[in-house]
């Protein structure tokens, strides 16, 4: 910060500038729950067409199972949650969380007869393969649109990794579903599960490791360092679990305790995200830093100006 | 004004944009604008006991407090020709306090002590009202930004959106609650609470654009007095926000009060953010379609 001769002691006020999310942990949980449903959906479909029917069915059953608990994960986190069906008074495409809502509704109308057609053995027709070809389209933007809605906050943590969270809830999606049916698949079937585990896993921590190196390069990684201890703990048991799969997954006992791995490191990579979220929008030099850097070197819309009327 | 505000959408019950221009210049701290508002509008009360901060025991804008005074106590050098006292005066008194540990908030002994009570920015982009997923939060006929509290039903995203943090959930009853700028006063043709308590006139009421030349006119006195410091915050139509109905003058960079510096309207980057979604989405679909259609030659 540049010096300023006039005044001796201009200090920012240490409180915080922006209010702590309110959100409860079931919003973490549900961006797990969700991800795991999406990503399960696409790994459903493409296994029925490619006639695994084995991996199909659990696929599908787990996002069915995700269909049906993530909406509950919302609705508890309410303030009022009788009034739940408000969020579908609209459909606004400036607000992520609408955007959301259409697409959890819609995707869980979909799951339902798509998993009931992977699980009845093809009994629903092209209707069921209809509703399984929707199921699966939605899964993939349901699975990134959490990340477009915390970064679509004031919050620096979220808000200056708004290109690297999707992908990093994306990847973190895949490797969600890939654990959960490697843990659930006899080996022989779980090939394509293995493989979304590993590669899942592992562009998640790259993810991870490259979005928070900008966001200190940026000055608002503070969130973060609040939470270290977690968040190389989310990163371990990725790759700890990513490691195991690679290199024993035609083991049963090694696939079940490499999807368990990844599958906690997952949850603990989501809840990393948003305790640094929440640390990062308590933080008033996260805030107040890059805005004043914006304006001291001219680059900001309004305060720059002002500044130069102050001057005159 | 230069940005369509969405309020041609009232047809004939459309009225002129207002807001307020809070002049910390004038503000004594006195709290009537905290005390008109909580009474007028039937807040909770917010007991935080005494904070030691000053005199800011209410803290911070919330769900319960929308119009909060803020007391910032700053040691300032004394200009030794401007106060009348001479520089070895200034050093004693200095000296004094430092050794005593005692500060006497005394007239020239390098204490300044600002007061500015803020409030809901009612900004032109408001972040709140573009990420509210109910529509609970809407533009009024007069331009402000109102929380339908019969709509909200807690979701809690306007919290983080609002790059001042002014909105907050008000735990008794789950919804968020903030500053209305007295809708139900203005349907009345009354003035809000806050501006007709305020007895130095620090809070004004009215037409946004006669208030930015009020404004205007009283940011050159001050600094043809001598306040070269003295700035309008908010007032800018190019900024993050395109603007505040509810601005201010200050006499301090705005982080010295609390405020941030360059506010942004996080839906900005909303395009950038749903390009990453989508592509990030697309990446799935091919990581999908790789895992599982993938044979080895």
């Amino acid at each position: 910060m540049s010096a300023r001769p006039a005044l001796g002691a201009t200090q920012p006020r240490s409180r915080a500038v922006l209010k702590e999310p309110v959100w409860t942990p079931e919003i973490p949980l549900y961006f797990y729950t969700g991800g795991l449903a999406g990503a399960s959906a696409g790994l459903g479909l493409l296994s029925d067409l490619r006639g695994e029917g084995v991996l199909a069915r659990r696929a599908w059953s787990l996002a069915l199972a995700g269909s049906v608990v993530s909406p509950a994960l919302l609705i508890s986190d309410l303030g009022v949650p009788r009034r739940f069906l408000h969020m579908l008074r609209l459909f606004k495409v400036t607000s992520p969380m609408s955007v959301g809502s259409w697409i959890l509704a819609a995707f869980g109308a979909a799951t339902a007869p798509a998993a009931l057609h992977s699980l009845g053995g093809g009994r629903l027709g092209a209707a069921g393969r209809a509703a399984q070809v929707a199921s699966a389209l939605l899964g993939l933007p349901l699975s990134s649109y959490t990340a477009a809605l915390i970064a679509d906050t004031a919050v620096p943590a979220w808000h200056e990794a708004r290109r690297e969270l999707p992908f990093l809830f994306a990847a973190g999606a895949a490797a969600s579903a890939g654990a959960a049916c490697t843990m659930l698949s006899p080996v022989v079937h779980a090939q394509p599960a293995r493989r979304l585990a590993v590669g899942g896993a592992a562009v998640e921590a790259a993810v991870a490791f490259g979005m928070e190196r900008r966001l200190r390069a940026l000055g608002v990684g503070g969130g973060y360092d609040e939470v270290a201890g977690l968040n190389r703990a989310a990163t371990a048991l990725t790759l700890a679990g990513a490691a195991l799969i690679a290199a024993r997954g035609r083991s049963r006992p090694a696939s079940v305790a490499g999807g368990l791995l990844v599958s906690a490191g997952a949850i603990a990579e989501r809840w990393t995200v948003f305790q640094a979220g929440k640390r990062s929008a308590l933080r008033p030099e996260d805030t107040v830093g890059p805005q004043r850097t914006r304006v001291e070197r001219d680059l900001s819309r309004g305060a720059a100006r002002a500044r130069a009327r102050a001057a005159r | 004004m230069g940005f369509e505000l969405g309020t041609r959408l009232y047809g004939d019950q459309t009225r002129p944009r207002v807001g307020f221009f809070t002049d910390t210049s004038i503000c004594i701290g006195c709290k009537a604008c905290e005390v008109a508002c909580k009474e007028w509008n039937e807040i909770p009360a917010s007991p935080n006991g005494f904070t030691g901060d000053s005199y800011d025991n209410t803290v911070d804008l919330g769900a319960d407090t929308w119009r909060h005074v803020a007391f910032v106590e700053q040691r300032k050098p004394l200009d030794a020709g401007h106060d009348g006292g001479t520089l070895a005066q200034a050093a004693a008194l200095g000296s004094f306090a430092g050794d005593t540990g005692l500060q006497t908030y005394q007239d020239g002994d390098g204490m300044r002590w600002l007061m500015a009570s803020d409030v809901c920015k009612h900004c032109t982009h408001a972040a709140c009202l573009e990420v509210c997923p109910t529509g609970a939060l809407f533009r009024t006929e007069f331009g402000t930004v109102v929380v339908q509290e019969d709509i909200c039903n807690g979701c809690g995203y306007c919290v983080p959106a609002c790059p001042f943090g002014v909105l907050d959930q008000r735990q008794e009853d789950g919804r968020v609650w903030k500053c209305t700028l007295c809708y139900d006063r203005l349907k009345d043709d009354k003035e809000p609470a806050c501006a007709q308590a305020c007895p130095t006139n620090s809070i004004q009421f009215g037409e946004l654009a006669d208030l930015r030349e009020r404004a205007e006119s009283r940011l050159a006195t001050l600094q043809d007095a001598g306040l070269a410091e003295a700035r309008l915050y908010g007032a800018d139509e190019d900024d993050g926000v395109g603007g505040f109905g509810a601005f201010f003058l200050l006499l301090d960079e705005p982080e010295v009060y609390g405020l941030p510096p360059d506010p942004v309207d996080t839906t900005r980057d909303l395009g950038a953010i749903w390009a990453a979604a989508g592509g990030a989405a697309a990446a799935l679909g091919g990581a999908l379609a790789a895992a599982v259609l993938w044979r080895r030659a």
